[in-house]
C-alpha cells in the first residue's frame, strides 16, 4: 500500500493534496482494485474448476460462451445472476436474509488485505497479519447462520448450523497447526514469514520434518474452513439441496460463490506464505528474475487446483466423523505438534 | 429418547417465565423434489437436530394405474407399459411380464417353444441390462454421498450398453424388445461386436471403480456398519434382489427358480460378507452390485458362446393371442430384486387381471425401519443403498 500511495503521489493530481486525504485515496484504490482482482479470481477459478471436473469426469466442461473452451462461461453466469429475479421466501428475517451474503463475501475479502503478494504488495503489512487472517476469515460463519435462519427453511437452518459446528471446530486446529512456525520465527507479521524462509528450497518450512505435519494438517482444516468437498456439510447438494443458500437467487447467491472461491484462495496464500517460502522460488538465482507477485500467486493458485482436485474425487463425511476428526484427530495433533516442537526447541539450544 | 421425554424437555429464559423454551421433534419433508429420494418419493422424517426419529415414506406422485391399464390393452399392447416401471431396467421388466404370459399359455395347454437362439438373446440384452442397472445404481450412490466423478464413469459405460441397445431395437430407455414367444428383433452383427467390445473393457472398468469408491476409506467409513438389515428382518419385509443378499442371504431366482435357459449357465451368486463391519449394512448391499456386474459380465459371455450362428428370435405364435382362462404368478430376478406378475386370464384378447409385484416397493418397506435413529446423511445413503426406482413402487 505503501507503494501505491507513494506512486499516487507522484501523479499530478496529487500535487499539494492533503497527506491523509491521499493516504484515504490509495487505500480506496487499493480496496477497489483487491475486488476487482477478486471477482475476476474468482470467475476464473470457477472457469478452472469446471473445466478440471470436466477433464476428471471423461467430458469437456463449458465449451460454446467465447469460443475458445468456453472461457466468457464465468461472465455470461455474472450476467445471469446479475438479470435474475430476486427472490424472497415467505416469512424470511428481512435483515438477516439481506446480511447473510454481505458477510460471507466481507470476511472472505478482509483476508486479502494482509496477504503479502511481494515485499512490497501489502494491503496492510500488520504485525498481527496472521491473527486478523484467520479471524477474518471466520467472519463467513456468521454469514452462513444469518443466511440459513433468515431463510426460513428447515433445510437451510440444518446447513446453517452444520457450517457454524464445522468452522468454529476447525479455527482450532487451523491456528494450532501454524503455531509452531510462529514459535520457530516469533512473529505473526506475515511479510516476515516469508522472509524467514529465504534462499534455497530446503529453507522453506514445509521442508522441516515437524512443519511437514503441521502443513499436512492446516491443509485439510482448510478444506473445512472453507466448506469444500470432503468437508462441505453446510451445502451438501445431495442431502440439504445445497444447504444453507438452498433460497438464494441472483445476485445474492453470487455473492455466496464469490465469496467461497475468493476464500479458498486466502486459506491457500497463508499456506504459501507460512509453509511454502511465500514469493522465493526456492532458487536465490531466479529470484531476481521472476516477479515476487507471480511467484506468490501462483504457488497460491496450485493449492487452489488441489482443492478443486480433492473435491472431485472424494465422497464427503458425516457430520459426527467430521466433528470426531477435528476434536480427537486434529486437535491433539496439533497440540502435539506444538509440544514438540516446543520440546525440539529446548533440546537443541 | 421418545418423543415424550423430549417435548417434556423444557427450558426456561431467566426473565422470561411466561415463554418457556420448548425443545419440540423437527418435522420435515423430504421430497418429493428432493435429489436423494431418487424420484418423486416423498418422505415424512421427524428429527431431533442430525437424528432421525422416524421416518415414513408416502407414494403415489407417479401412480400411472399401470396394472388396471392392463386388464384394458391387449396382452402384446401392455409390454410396453412394463417398460415404464423399473425405467432403468427395461429389459428385465418386458421379460418378466413376457415370461408370465408365456408360461401362462403352457400352463393352460397352449405350446409356446421359445427358439434356442432367441433364449440366448433374451439372456444376453437382460443380462446388459443388468449391468447398466447397477451402473446407475453405483453412479448415483456416489452422488448421495458428495463424489460426483463416479456418476460420469458410471454413465460413460451405461452409453456403451444404451448404444449397443439402441442398434438392436432403436430405443435407448423405453425399449419394448422382448416379445410374447421371443424377441422383436435380432441383434445385429456390428452390435454383437459392440457386446463383445464391452465386455472386454468392463472387467478392467470395475476395477477402476472400486479403486475409486468402493476402496475408498471415507467411502468404508460413511458406509460400513450403518443402515444394517438383519437376515430375518430382511426376509420378514419381503426384500428380494442385491438388498437380500446383502444381508447375507443366498437366494437369486437365477440359481434357485432359473427361467428361461439360466439353468445352464455357471456363475456365482453374490452375497453380502460384512467385510468392512456388521453383515447387511449399506457396504455390503452396495458391494453385492458390484459383485453382481462382474457375474453378469460371466453369464453374457457364457451366453455368447451357446448361441447358435443363426436361428428363429420368435416362436410360431397366433396373430392375435388368446390366453385360455387361468391364473399363474411368475417372477424373475430383475436388478432391483424379484420382479413377479401375477395374471389372470377370462380368456380374453386381455387380461383380466395383472398384479405386479415389483421389487423397489417392497424394498421400500424396510427404509422405516432401518431409517431409526440414523442421522439424516445416512439416511439418503440407506436411500440409495436400497437402490429405489419410483417407476416400479408406484406404477
Amino acid at each position: 500500500m505503501d507503494a501505491l500511495r507513494e506512486w499516487l503521489a507522484t501523479t499530478p493530481m496529487a500535487q499539494g493534496m492533503d497527506p491523509e486525504l491521499l493516504t484515504g485515496l490509495a487505500m480506496l484504490t487499493f480496496a477497489s482494485l483487491v475486488l476487482v482482482g477478486v471477482a475476476l479470481a474468482a470467475m476464473i477459478f470457477i472457469w478452472c474448476e469446471r473445466k478440471i471436473a470436466g477433464y476428471m469426469q471423461s467430458r469437456y466442461g463449458p465449451m460454446y460462451t467465447g469460443r475458445f473452451h468456453g472461457w466468457l462461461q464465468s461472465i455470461a453466469d455474472g450476467v445471469k445472476l446479475l438479470l435474475k429475479e430476486d427472490i424472497w421466501p415467505a416469512n424470511a428475517d428481512k435483515l438477516l436474509f439481506r446480511i447473510g451474503p454481505l458477510l460471507v463475501f466481507t470476511g472472505a475479502f478482509l483476508g486479502y488485505a494482509v496477504l503479502p503478494f511481494s515485499p512490497t504488495w501489502v494491503g496492510a503489512n500488520l504485525d498481527i497479519g496472521l491473527l486478523y487472517a484467520f479471524a477474518a476469515s471466520s467472519l463467513v460463519v456468521t454469514g452462513v447462520l444469518a443466511a440459513g435462519w433468515g431463510s426460513n427453511n428447515k433445510w437451510s437452518l440444518f446447513g446453517a448450523m452444520r457450517g457454524a459446528a464445522q468452522v468454529v471446530s476447525y479455527e482450532i486446529p487451523l491456528g494450532l497447526a501454524v503455531l509452531p512456525i510462529v514459535m520457530s520465527v516469533g512473529t505473526l507479521n506475515l511479510s516476515q514469514l516469508i522472509i524467514a524462509q529465504q534462499g534455497y528450497i530446503w529453507n522453506w518450512h514445509v521442508f522441516n520434518p515437524i512443519f511437514f505435519f503441521a502443513f499436512f494438517l492446516y491443509l485439510i482444516s482448510s478444506l473445512a474452513e472453507v466448506n469444500r468437498l470432503p468437508f462441505d456439510l453446510p451445502e451438501t447438494e445431495s442431502e440439504l439441496v445445497s444447504g444453507y443458500h438452498t433460497e438464494y437467487t441472483g445476485m445474492k447467491f453470487a455473492f455466496f460463490f464469490l465469496g467461497e472461491y475468493a476464500d479458498m484462495f486466502v486459506v491457500s496464500a497463508i499456506a504459501v506464505t507460512v509453509f511454502l517460502g511465500g514469493w522465493y522460488t526456492g532458487i536465490p538465482a531466479v529470484d531476481n528474475f521472476v516477479h515476487p507477485a507471480v511467484v506468490f500467486i501462483g504457488k497460491s493458485v496450485l493449492l487452489v487446483m488441489v482443492q478443486i482436485w480433492l473435491r472431485w474425487t472424494l465422497p464427503r463425511l458425516r457430520v459426527d466423523q467430521l466433528m470426531f476428526v477435528c476434536w480427537k484427530v486434529f486437535i491433539p495433533a496439533t497440540l502435539g505438534l506444538v509440544f514438540l516442537y516446543g520440546l525440539s526447541r529446548v533440546i537443541l539450544r | 429418547m421418545t418423543d415424550l421425554q423430549l417435548s417434556e424437555r423444557t427450558a426456561t429464559m431467566p426473565g422470561d417465565q411466561a415463554r418457556p423454551l420448548k425443545s419440540d421433534l423437527l418435522h420435515i419433508n423430504m421430497g418429493p423434489q428432493h435429489p436423494s429420494t431418487h424420484g418423486v418419493l416423498r418422505l415424512f422424517i421427524t428429527t431431533d437436530g442430525e437424528i432421525v426419529h422416524t421416518v415414513t415414506p408416502y407414494l403415489g406422485y407417479l401412480h400411472r394405474c399401470a396394472e388396471k391399464i392392463a386388464e384394458g390393452t391387449t396382452w402384446h399392447q401392455y409390454i410396453v407399459y412394463t417398460d415404464r416401471m423399473d425405467y432403468l431396467a427395461a429389459m428385465n421388466c418386458n421379460w418378466g411380464y413376457c415370461e408370465a404370459v408365456e408360461q401362462l399359455m403352457r400352463a393352460t395347454g397352449t405350446e409356446v417353444e421359445i427358439p434356442e437362439y432367441a433364449q440366448c438373446v433374451r439372456v444376453i440384452i437382460a443380462e446388459l441390462n443388468r449391468i447398466a442397472s447397477h451402473l446407475i445404481a453405483f453412479g448415483t450412490y456416489g452422488l448421495d454421498l458428495g463424489a460426483m466423478t463416479p456418476f460420469f464413469y458410471a454413465l460413460r459405460e451405461r452409453e456403451a450398453i444404451l448404444n449397443i441397445f439402441e442398434k438392436v431395437c432403436g430405443a435407448r430407455l423405453m425399449y419394448s424388445y422382448y416379445d410374447i414367444g421371443g424377441v422383436k428383433w435380432d441383434i445385429p452383427p456390428d452390435a454383437m461386436e459392440e457386446i463383445k467390445l464391452f465386455l472386454k473393457i468392463f472387467p478392467k472398468k470395475l476395477v477402476e471403480y472400486n479403486a475409486l469408491l468402493t476402496e475408498n476409506k471415507i467411502f468404508v467409513e460413511r458406509l460400513a456398519n450403518v443402515g444394517v438389515l438383519d437376515r430375518e428382518t430382511a426376509i420378514a419385509y419381503g426384500c428380494t434382489g442385491p438388498v437380500l443378499r446383502g444381508s447375507g442371504v443366498d437366494w437369486d431366482l437365477r440359481r434357485d427358480e432359473p427361467w428361461g435357459i439360466y439353468d445352464r449357465f455357471d456363475f456365482e451368486v453374490a452375497i453380502g460378507r460384512g467385510q468392512m463391519g456388521t453383515l447387511g449394512d449399506n457396504w455390503d448391499r452396495y458391494y453385492v452390485r458390484m459383485l453382481e456386474m462382474e457375474q453378469s459380465v460371466k453369464i453374457i459371455e457364457q451366453a455368447i458362446a451357446m448361441m447358435p450362428a443363426e436361428g428363429e428370435i420368435m416362436a410360431k405364435m397366433p396373430r392375435t393371442l388368446k390366453v385360455a382362462p387361468g391364473e399363474i404368478f411368475v417372477r424373475t430376478e430383475a436388478p432391483k430384486g424379484e420382479m413377479g406378475f401375477h395374471i389372470i386370464s377370462d380368456g380374453g384378447a386381455e387380461a383380466f387381471r395383472c398384479k405386479t409385484r415389483s421389487p423397489a416397493f417392497h424394498n421400500l418397506h424396510v427404509l422405516e425401519k432401518l431409517g431409526e435413529g440414523q442421522m439424516i446423511s445416512d439416511l439418503c445413503a440407506t436411500i440409495g443403498s436400497l437402490d429405489l426406482v419410483l417407476g416400479e413402487i408406484d406404477r
